[in-house]
């Protein structure tokens, strides 16, 4: 009989099949296991509250019965330092009411980093569940010349020891098999708490029995766990301590600072004591071999010299195949939406049902679909330099420059990845572990330039300097400058949240360097959909919802009939917003048409483009920017002044480089930060910024005499 | 001897570590506990932070953090 778990209790009788959770320590294959073990039969969201990944896949056992299998965020210790590891170390306990406590845990351990490894897995030990232990990479380990002796491992835990190569699928079926018993043992490891903590560790079970309602064994875990995880991290959805126990572990922890006592440090040499002794014990160290593979890469990848020109390679090769591969299937969707627009209009009679369906919904959802390749190819790239392990070493190369803004490496590439598109970016800084830290790369991540300004820059320097005897290099260094600025401007903007707003500890940098390992294509090609599906489904509902307002307002009112769709938009509601938003925009030399292209371009801002053609009604802006560039050369203002000057274009290319013009990105740090609160500051500071610097701009200009 | 100061390439053994604030308790459940042996492999380009070796993997760390872990080297 299957019964969903919430029903039944906790027990692992054989009326239903037990939920397993999958636990291991970051880059020890857990992800490869999971999808070796579950295949598709996958489902990814969210944890309520949190931005953490939350992943449930289904395994068949042999006869065909389903497991349940939660992958939980990879974790060092249960003394969480991350929002991820609070996951975990939450649902192993069973403090989370979203996530039913797992039945049964599967530890992963990287066979060739095995005394590290089993620190996490000697602190699930104590948990009470059964547990069942997979030896991954048993192929690495050999090949380094060490034995693991399965059988002795497997006496000295009292738990099933699964030897593994998730990457070519060895051992699954075993595993299968292990999984699929009625019943597991528990283990017989037996672990002396130190004497000095002991009657600490004892006082807290029995007040979180008795207080905080927890069965015994979880209790001593937790009192355990408290013991090592001072500033214990809360995340949304974890229950905190009652008062009881609080006070209890606070009388203790000021009995041991009075008395010198590292209690913490006392607990944590007493588990690798543990695990020292059990390594004797299984693992036969061979010959040690010279450096290995590994170590030859790195002395190149870190090398002074080869180091920066690796991390250089990378980056071109990351944008060239983004600007080359990218443009096929984007001139694929583009065609086809286009297609579509116009069987739409062949098949239904002119009105106004038609020109929402085609000029709202088709239109929006479009100028969306048409940066997915992009967003695909960066998800790919970024989970491939994930897999390999070179996103640590570019962390480890750049994280002095970072630190500068008190940040650290791991913010580089998700900062790199925002120069094509801030999505991928913001969505890649999930690896960041302190929580500010993140906030402050997400916060300015759409400085950077992404590839949605292109089409803005190549239209202004087109107006900016026409004719076809400008040097190419005033054009190129014209982009370079924006590119510059924007960079700039994020590190600026990173340097002072660090010390304002978002305020933290220390920076902090302990990271491990994973071997690098070949990438299992599956795992990156599924994380690559997963991720990009999470962003077309969040996205897309409020893009269309957006794309239809703004056409909204631009098809309404109506003008009187006969006129063309330059009067019509003239006289429409984002027209008159246009004019409305005049006199805030005049300072800045832009007149209230170039208003209407920021009001229409906030969904996205290549949409400023072709509302330029709408405006100064130029048909077919997008293929040829000649008759458009003609058209706002020739544009005035009332009086015969001249519009699009050298200095306007200037300052409407800085504006773009500041102001937040991207529902898309938007809605991705509303998901990513879990709050409006965040976007909404965001749209803020960095649309008060582009309106500063750019009335900056243009009145110095118009004081030294341009424009 | 200050693991900040150690040479690239010479092996170590933790003599003490400071008295845990968070993120030095993350350093001892990473297995970075005195007397444990370690090396110092390379010090990134730009000179922080550094990487080590200990228990058979690489950790990096900044040298903020290795100034306060004092060491014995060993030959």
């Amino acid at each position: 009989m299957l019964l969903p778990p919430h029903i039944t209790s906790n027990s692992t009788s054989a009326t239903r099949n037990p939920v397993y959770a999958l636990v291991g320590n970051p880059n020890c294959g857990k992800s490869t296991l999971f999808n070796a073990l579950t295949g598709l039969k996958q489902k990814v969201g969210n944890y309520p509250g949190v931005t953490v990944e939350k992943k449930i896949g289904t395994a068949y056992s042999q006869h065909g019965t389903p497991i349940t299998v939660v992958d939980l965020p990879g974790s060092y210790s249960l003394a969480a330092r991350s929002p991820d590891e609070a996951v975990t170390r939450d649902v192993l306990l069973g403090r989370r009411a979203d996530t039913p406590q797992p039945d049964r845990i599967l530890c992963v351990v990287d066979a060739t980093n095995l005394e590290r490894n089993l620190y996490l897995v000697h602190q699930i030990l104590d948990l009470g569940r059964p547990v069942i232990l997979v030896l991954n990479m048993m192929d690495l380990a050999a090949a380094a010349g060490a034995e693991i002796k399965l059988d002795k491992l497997e006496a000295e835990l009292g738990i099933p020891v699964i030897a593994c190569e998730a990457v070519n699928g060895r051992g699954v079926i075993d595993l299968k098999l292990a999984m699929s018993r009625a019943d597991l043992p528990l283990s017989r490891h037996a672990w002396d708490v130190p004497a000095a903590i002991a009657p600490a560790v004892a006082e807290l079970q029995a007040s979180l029995t008795a207080n905080d309602g927890k069965s015994p064994l979880i209790a001593r875990a937790e009192a355990l766990l408290l013991l090592t995880d001072r500033d214990s991290l809360r995340v949304a959805g974890s229950k905190p301590l009652s008062a009881r126990t609080a006070e209890t572990l606070a009388i203790w922890q000021r009995r041991w600072e009075g008395e010198g006592t590292d209690w913490a440090g006392i607990l944590v040499n007493s588990r690798y004591e543990a695990i020292g002794a059990i390594a004797a014990e299984v693992v036969t160290a061979g010959h040690t071999p010279g450096p290995s593979t590994s170590d030859r890469i790195d002395d190149i990848v870190t090398h002074p010299l080869w180091g920066w020109l690796t991390l250089g390679g990378v980056m071109a090769a990351l944008f060239l195949s983004i600007f080359t591969l990218a443009e096929f299937p984007m001139n694929f969707i583009d065609g086809h939406i286009a297609a579509l627009s116009d069987q739409v209009k062949a098949a239904m009679s002119p009105g106004d049902l038609r020109d929402l369906i085609t000029d709202g919904a088709i239109a929006g959802v479009g100028g969306v679909l048409v940066f997915l390749p992009q967003i695909l190819i960066l998800f790919f790239f970024i989970g491939l330099l994930e897999s390999t392990g070179y996103m640590a070493r570019a962390a480890f190369i750049m994280d002095r420059l970072m630190s500068r803004v008190g940040l650290n490496g791991k913010s580089f590439i998700p900062l790199l990845s925002s120069y094509a598109c801030a999505i991928p970016g913001i969505m890649a800084t999930r690896t960041i572990e302190d929580h500010k830290d993140r906030l402050v790369t997400i916060m300015v991540a759409p400085l950077m330039s992404c590839s949605a300004r292109l089409p803005v820059y190549l239209l202004m320097i087109a107006a900016l300097l026409p004719g076809d005897s400008v040097p190419i290099w005033s054009k190129v260094g014209l982009m370079l400058l924006m590119y510059t600025l924007g960079t700039v401007g994020a590190f600026a903007f990173a340097w002072l949240f660090k010390r304002t707003l978002l305020k933290g500890a220390p920076p902090l940098m302990i990271m491990e360097l994973p071997p690098y390992r070949l990438p299992g294509l599956r795992d990156v090609a599924l994380q690559m959909f997963e991720r990009a599906w999470i962003f077309l489904r969040r996205a897309g509902t409020v893009i269309l919802g957006i794309s239809i307002i703004l056409w909204f307002l631009t098809a309404y009112p109506k003008a009187p009939a006969g006129s063309n769709e330059q009067q019509q938009l003239a006289q429409s509601f984002a027209g008159r917003a246009g004019h409305a938003l005049e006199p805030a925009i005049k300072p800045l030399g832009f007149d209230w048409q170039i208003g209407i292209g920021l009001i229409t371009s906030f969904a996205a801002r290549e949409v400023f483009v072709s509302t330029m053609g709408v405006v100064f009604n130029v048909e077919s802006a997008k293929d040829n920017t000649t008759p458009l560039r003609q058209a706002l050369l020739a544009a005035k203002w009332p009086d015969g002044r001249k519009l699009f000057t050298p200095l306007v274009c200037f300052t409407l290319m800085i504006f773009y480089v500041f102001a937040m013009q991207c529902v898309s990105t938007i809605v991705v740090v509303r998901r990513e930060t879990n709050s409006w609160r965040w976007p909404l500051f965001q749209i803020g500071y960095l649309t008060g910024t582009a309106w500063l610097v750019c009335i900056l701009v243009y009145q110095t200009g118009r004081a030294l005499g341009f424009g | 001897m200050k693991l900040s100061e150690l040479p690239v390439g010479t092996n170590a053994i933790v003599r003490e570590l400071p008295n845990p604030d968070p993120a030095n308790i993350r350093l001892r459940e990473m297995g970075l506990l005195a007397g444990t042996k370690l090396s110092l492999i390379r010090v990134a380009p730009l000179g922080d932070p550094i990487e080590i070796k200990l228990r058979g993997y690489h950790l990096t760390i900044r040298k903020t953090e290795a100034d306060h872990i004092l060491v014995d080297p060993v030959p």
